[in-house]
């Protein structure tokens, strides 16, 4: 059984039908990631996972268990967290009070601490800058604050939507070692890309979307080779 | 370009008015302390009193903010809340008073007025948001507007019909009247005195609660953005309720305040002491709290020797009687020059 079985998901936006029956899944430990253009329903996609949309049909299945009944806020205490597109740092917070957010289900003060510390081994630049409003960090601190802020909440899995989005290509570089280091911890990584190449690079598998569906399915190394994933989101002719 | 022509005329005839009316209120400051009718005593019972009536402004004006803050919406029916705690709170004293056990037990008393008043305030406010507003979340910025108007006179109707339309006078606690004495012929009113500090110290608590506490934190969290503070596991339906109750409570201890200060109740009383509240919510920078609370001492202060020091120099009969006029031009005023309040801006749409 996989970790996070999506099956035959469609959502709606009122009457825009934005996942047309989409299906995937992911096994404990994996890198996986989903690629497609602008609008292709990635977004859409992990927030169905995280409950904030819920689809009309199809199940999210997490260790078996239906997420259908749960709401946005209970979905997290099932151990999936997300970093949102843009990355969605409360903006009037401090770095601190932000990971005490991400942390709100938790309710063992120890773990508190103890996530608390990995995240400023992870990132010791939010150490420095922990009492600072997060609205007055650089996009890449911001980014470290969203990614530190879901990994508080003690994820089984994490997705992650774009978050290389804005970001000078040594933070790129920089993100995604610490997404690789969390996985080697032991979190399972959904992660939403548009850069393709270096999604590509540390997942597994991945899934290529387009307007709602899933043209595509393979391993990393396959989908690299692929001519149409090539030309469309790899830039190459 | 017809438009922006017709604005900027708007706005010159505008600024001609905000500044006949500053020099309104130089010119007749100045005669006024010029003529040196009034004592420093009695300036100081004015600021004292206005300091007294501004704590109560800015603890009902807390709990418009409160609401704004993370609803977006402006709770008009917030007045008949601050009304309904202080109405039922006037039962209790009444009956207290009959009975004797005010006498005996002031404080004991007292205390208990409040728990009422705050515990009717906040389960009226738990039943309006559940009612009236929640099913309307998601709807167009003008409708709870509406139905939030809507409840405000549904409310002042029930309480109309159910305890009638005459002004009801407030017990006479003698445990809170008399003035205490400080240096020279200068003296206190210790009602003036008790409705401060108990105004500093709800304050001061929710200063605190909102800053450290766990629920504070996610109030804050939710005022910012619902959906991602969903994500982190808060239940956004229970902090907007408590938002609620945290707001109604405050309206409610200000109830009680305003008829120890004024000693009348009736149906209506809420309109005016809302509508001013409104007034240092927005003074404040709406959805802001310490600007509320600002907002609110300053309005009180303002109203209390705006219409002595201001009109008194310039022979205007019975001052006094324009203080509303006064707290309402000002209302105005910041809507037209400073929409976002004394300090402003803090609550800005956009999002880094
Ligand atoms: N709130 C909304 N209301 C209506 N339609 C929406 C809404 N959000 C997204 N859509 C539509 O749903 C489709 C999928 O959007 P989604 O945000 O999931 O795309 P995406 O793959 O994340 O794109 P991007 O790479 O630009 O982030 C798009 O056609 C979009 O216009
Ligand atoms: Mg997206």
């Amino acid at each position: 059984m996989a970790l996070l079985e999506i099956d035959n998901i469609h959502t709606y936006y009122g009457n825009i039908h934005a996942l047309k029956g989409i299906s995937l899944n992911i096994e404990k430990g994996e890198i996986v990631t989903l690629i497609g253009a602008n609008g292709a329903g990635k977004t859409t996609t992990l927030r169905t996972i995280s409950g904030l949309l819920k689809p009309r049909e199809g199940t999210v299945k997490l260790n078996g268990e239906d997420l259908a009944q749960y709401k946005a806020h209970e979905v997290v205490y099932k151990g999936i967290s997300m970093v949102p597109e843009g990355r969605g740092v409360f903006a009037r917070l401090t770095v601190t009070e932000n990971l005490e957010m991400g942390a709100y289900s938790r309710s063992d003060k120890a773990e508190i601490q103890r996530n608390m510390e990995r995240v400023f081994t992870l990132f010791p630049r939010l150490k420095e800058r922990r009492t600072q409003v997060a609205g007055t960090l650089s996009g890449g601190e911001q980014q470290m604050v969203a990614t530190g802020r879901a990994l508080m909440a003690s994820p089984s899995i994490l997705l992650m939507d774009e978050p290389s989005m804005g970001l000078a290509p040594v933070l790129v570089e920089l993100i995604f070692d610490i997404i690789q280091q969390i996985n080697k911890e032991g979190t399972t990584i959904l992660l939403v890309e548009q850069n393709a190449l270096m999604a590509l690079g540390i997942a597994s598998r991945g899934y290529v979307l387009q307007t709602g569906q899933i043209v595509l399915s393979d391993s990393a190394e396959n989908l690299k080779k692929n001519p149409t994933v090539q030309k469309a989101y790899l830039g190459m002719e | 370009m017809q438009s922006l022509k017709r604005f900027s005329w708007t706005d010159v005839f505008m600024w001609v008015v905000g500044a006949a009316l500053l020099t309104l209120i130089v010119v007749g400051s100045y005669l006024t302390l010029q003529q040196g009718k009034y004592t420093t005593v009695q300036w100081f019972d004015l600021a004292v009193f206005g300091l007294a009536q501004g704590s109560v402004y800015a603890l009902i004006a807390l709990g418009y903010t409160l609401v704004y803050g993370i609803l977006r919406m402006i709770n008009f029916a917030h007045s008949e809340i601050f009304m309904s705690g202080a109405y039922i709170g006037f039962f209790v004293a009444t009956s207290m008073q009959r009975s004797g056990f005010l006498r005996e037990n002031p404080v004991l008393g007292i205390v208990f007025i409040f728990l009422t008043a705050m515990t009717t305030s906040a389960i009226l406010a738990i039943l309006l948001e559940r009612i009236a507003y929640r099913p309307l979340r998601g709807a167009p910025r003008l409708v709870p507007l509406i139905t939030a108007i809507g409840a405000s006179f549904f409310l002042q109707y029930t309480f109309r019909g159910l305890f009638g339309t005459q002004n009801r006078a407030y017990p006479e606690i003698d445990f809170i009247r008399g003035a205490i004495p400080l240096f020279g012929s200068f003296q206190i009113q210790k009602i003036q005195l008790i409705v401060i500090i108990a105004a500093a110290l709800m304050m001061a608590a929710l200063a605190f609660f909102v800053q450290y506490t766990k629920t504070g934190k996610a109030m804050r969290a939710v005022s910012e953005d619902k959906s991602v503070a969903a994500l982190m596991g808060i239940d956004v339906d229970k902090i907007i309720v408590r938002t609620f109750v945290i707001g109604a409570s405050l309206a409610g201890a200000a109830g009680v305040l305003y008829c120890f200060m004024f000693r009348i109740v009736t149906f209506y009383m809420g309109f005016i002491p809302g509508l001013k509240a409104f007034t240092a919510a927005v003074l404040g920078g709406i959805g802001n709290p310490p600007g509320a609370m600002l907002g609110g001492l300053f309005l009180g202060i303002f109203e209390s020797l705006g219409p002595t020091l201001f009109l008194d120099g310039l022979g205007i009969p019975a001052p006094y009687q324009l203080k509303d006029v006064i707290a309402f031009t000002m209302l105005v005023m910041i809507l037209i020059f400073r929409p976002t309040g004394i300090l402003g801006e803090r609550l800005s749409k956009t999002k880094a």
